[in-house]
């Protein structure tokens, strides 16, 4: 057999963190996985959390280096600490996988999501509605004169409580992108 | 310098660059220029299998004989459907094979076309990496690539679906060492790691080395390591069922295989540890019982080259990411250059202990009567052929966890059966397989007469290509594991696990132009080996044994290693609790 040569900068796919403490408490983590730009990888990430069980509250995919060929996703899960570091590693034996980092542990983080929210209503209901939009700062991106199309960028928490203040308000459709997350400061 | 040329010549052309000598398969409409190619080359033999799950297991029986990636090639939609089930089985055992697959035209692709199906989409979890090639310019490179996936890090099966016209359609060809790879799995261990090892090991006073398949995939250079890290530290050692052989079963710290069906002695020995030192195995439940009961007293190694093995169901103190024999190198070495100590007293005591374990003599059998028991024949087996350099395959169930307990292997490779996803019908394509990798060896496939029918249409490929595999086959007329866990298990409700209609062994055989041998009677059963082994053909070895024999000992679903029951003196009628019924 013929060997390959490895490409600079290869990362080897090794053990992220190999000593997890066994406890029952589930938490929820967000995670960053850098993955080749290839048909079906996506197939593959959800295929993983599929076929063994894990959670997805929230994913995120898109290219983010065109000559790089590389595509980020987001995926926020939940589990205990032993299936948080056994999603980890098994991200990690993906081919397509180049790097797997869990934001939530490797230090402080930003994480922002996007909402539109379509609210309709007349009167008073209205009038509230376009002025908590405006504590929120939520930007008006369409209107009818019975209707509002909010968008609203922030924390999953912040967009659930405007949500919720939005419901008694004519709330009508929620359409949101889950969470995407950058570590803080400098690589 | 790149050469053009089209699909079909670059997909032979790279097995030819990456020294593949045979080629397992099947021809169908969307492979058809490749097999044109085959034909117009004298460098790689084909091997027409009878059926697509066969050549997988085919070229998973020559990976694991030879140490080198095993390749099949099929056709589209149910060419591909066909292999799935040997793919799962390559993913279990870890066993690398390059799977070549048709596929209908790019252009055909999605519109429900003749013989269609989405392989890459069917495929994506039962491989390690698959690829749909669309593009002629790109063929060889994942050919390449292919190779060395399937075979680095922790190995396994990868597909590569090739289309129609990517194979009509000439392209670029590109050699294996222009191609690049970012997949590189780390095949060092932690040396800080190592070393904590290595002073776990000096003051162990009841240490143990649990071994798997992994240090047979990590190539003869393992094997040899281990060999020599045990007979340097007088540890007693122990396998999975995968990982026969990597320790020669006649040395002299050698305990026998753990697990459902393993060695009392052994079984003991994990669950009375303080020292587990697991190289390539990955705490599967076969082996572990009842996970809360597991090896309570034990500080735990565990070195495997993957990352999710590690603390997935065990929690390990010791975990080391690596290569079997980079670790046992670095281990031999910094335990040596540490002045080779070990607690000599206690570890006398330990294997004091352990010799009184196997004092029980957990499968002694008494062979009585004029019905052949199966533990006998395959301790006659055992006599008749050790002197051979023999390689061994199986099918699943009663008769595989015989044939583990009762032969002995004293090399790696020798010893091909499907662990992880369980296969009936895996042994006899396996075997022609392994008989492909070496002609001249004698192979012996030990079957049961249910798991044997179930690839039985391989025989016409064994008379065609002359090889002499040698089916052994326990003829209970029952599935008898089934028969013995519903004996157990489920009220003696005997329900489908008998098997009505079977054929005459002798005459099937026949009808094939292959020797059929009959036999029932003990007295002349070592005349009847001598026959089979005699016979430069393949042979289908009928051997009549009892109908009820029970496998033993055993380790009941649901409960620890110290409670296992043992052969006739056993008390089974209560041996399963409710909460164990659900496991399998």
């Amino acid at each position: 057999m013929s060997p390959l040569k490895i490409k600079k900068g290869s990362t080897s796919h090794s053990a992220y963190d190999l000593r997890p403490t066994f406890s029952d408490k589930k938490e929820q983590h967000t995670l960053a996985v850098l993955v080749e730009n290839e048909p079906g990888v996506l197939s593959r990430v959800i295929g993983l959390f599929a076929g063994r069980g894990y959670n997805i509250d929230s994913l995120t995919v898109a290219e983010v280096d065109h000559t790089g060929h590389r595509s980020r996703i987001t995926i926020v899960t939940s589990g205990t600490p032993q299936v948080i570091t056994q999603i980890k590693a098994q991200l990690g034996r993906i081919v397509d996988v180049h790097e797997v980092h869990d934001l939530t542990v490797e230090g402080p983080s930003v994480e922002r999501e996007l909402a539109l929210l379509k609210v309709a209503g007349a009167g008073d209901h209205r009038i509230e509605a376009i002025r908590l939009a405006d504590i929120f700062r939520a930007n008006v991106v369409d209107s009818t004169l019975e209707s509002f199309v909010f968008e609203i960028t922030g924390t999953p928490e912040k967009i659930d409580a405007f949500a919720d203040l939005m419901r008694p308000l004519g709330l009508q459709e929620v359409a949101r992108t889950g969470v995407a997350a950058l570590s803080r400061g400098a690589l | 310098m790149s050469k053009a040329m089209t699909g079909a010549k670059m997909v032979v052309q790279s097995l030819i660059d990456q020294g593949v000598d045979v080629v397992f398969g099947y021809p169908g409409g969307a492979v058809l220029p490749i097999y044109d190619e085959i034909f117009q080359q004298n460098h790689i033999q084909h091997v027409l299998v009878r059926h697509e799950q066969g050549a997988v297991h085919a070229a998973e029986g020559y990976a694991r004989a030879t140490g080198k990636p095993g390749v099949a090639l099929v056709t589209s939609g149910p060419g591909a459907t066909n292999a799935v089930t040997g793919l799962t089985d390559a993913l279990m055992d870890s066993i690398p094979i390059i799977v070549l697959t048709g596929q209908v035209p790019t252009f055909m692709i999605g519109s429900d076309a003749f013989q269609e199906a989405d392989t890459v989409g069917i495929t994506r979890p039962c491989t390690k990496h698959n690829w749909l090639v669309k593009d002629t310019d790109k063929l060889s490179a994942v050919m390449h690539e292919a190779f060395h996936i399937a075979t680095s890090g922790r190995p396994g099966p990868v597909v590569i679906d090739i289309p129609k016209d990517v194979q009509f359609a000439t392209g670029k060809y590109t050699e294996a060492r222009q191609v690049e790879t970012h997949y590189n799995p780390q095949v060092k261990g932690d040396m800080e790691m190592i070393t904590e090892l290595a002073k776990a090991m000096e003051t162990a006073k009841r240490p143990i080395f649990y071994t798997g398949g992994g240090v047979i995939n990590s190539g003869p250079a393992a094997s040899q390591l281990l060999r020599e890290l045990v007979a340097a530290t007088g540890f007693p050692i122990t396998s999975t069922l995968m990982g026969l052989g990597s320790y020669p079963a006649s040395g002299d710290n050698w305990i026998g295989m753990l697990g459902m069906h393993g060695l009392y002695e052994a079984n003991m020995a994990m669950h009375d540890c303080d020292l587990m030192i697991n190289i390539g195995a990955r705490f599967d439940d076969r082996i572990t019982g009842r996970l809360d009961a597991f090896s309570p007293k034990s500080k735990k190694a565990h070195i495997d080259i993957d990352a999710s093995s590690i603390n997935k169901v065990i929690k390990v103190d010791m975990p080391i990411l690596g290569d079997c024999a980079h670790v046992l190198e670095d281990l031999l070495n910094v335990w040596k250059s540490r002045g080779r100590k070990t607690d000599k007293e206690n570890v006398a005591k330990w294997w004091h202990q352990i010799n009184d374990w196997k004092k029980i003599d957990c499968l002694k059998f008494e062979q009585k009567g004029k019905v052949i028991k199966p533990q006998y024949a395959l301790s006659r087996l055992e006599e008749l052929t050790k002197k051979y350099d023999r390689y061994i395959c199986t099918e699943v169930g009663q008769h595989q966890m015989w044939a583990a307990q009762y032969l002995g292997f004293e090399d790696p490779n020798r010893w091909m059966t499907s662990g992880g996803l369980g296969t009936m019908g895996y042994g006899f394509p396996a075997s022609i397989g392994v008989q492909m990798g070496h002609p001249d060896a004698l192979v012996i496939n030990v079957a049961g007469e249910a798991s044997w029918l179930m690839n039985m249409q391989e025989l016409g490929t064994a008379m065609q290509y002359r090889l002499p595999v040698k089916q052994f086959i326990l003829n209970n007329e029952r599935l008898g594991m089934v028969r013995q866990w519903q004996e157990l298990l489920h009220g003696e409700r005997y329900s489908s696990s008998w098997s009505e209609s079977l054929p005459d062994f002798v005459k099937l055989a026949e009808a094939f132009g292959a020797k059929g041998i009959q036999c029932h009677d003990p007295d002349s059963l070592d005349d009847a080996i001598m026959e089979m082994l005699n016979h430069d053909g393949p042979v289908l070895f009928d051997c009549l044994v009892e109908k009820h024999e029970n496998c033993f000992p055993m380790i009941p679903s649901g409960k620890p290693h110290n409670e296992m029951i043992l052969g006739e003196n056993a008390d089974t009628a209560n041996a399963i609790q409710s909460g164990g019924a659900v496991l399998v």
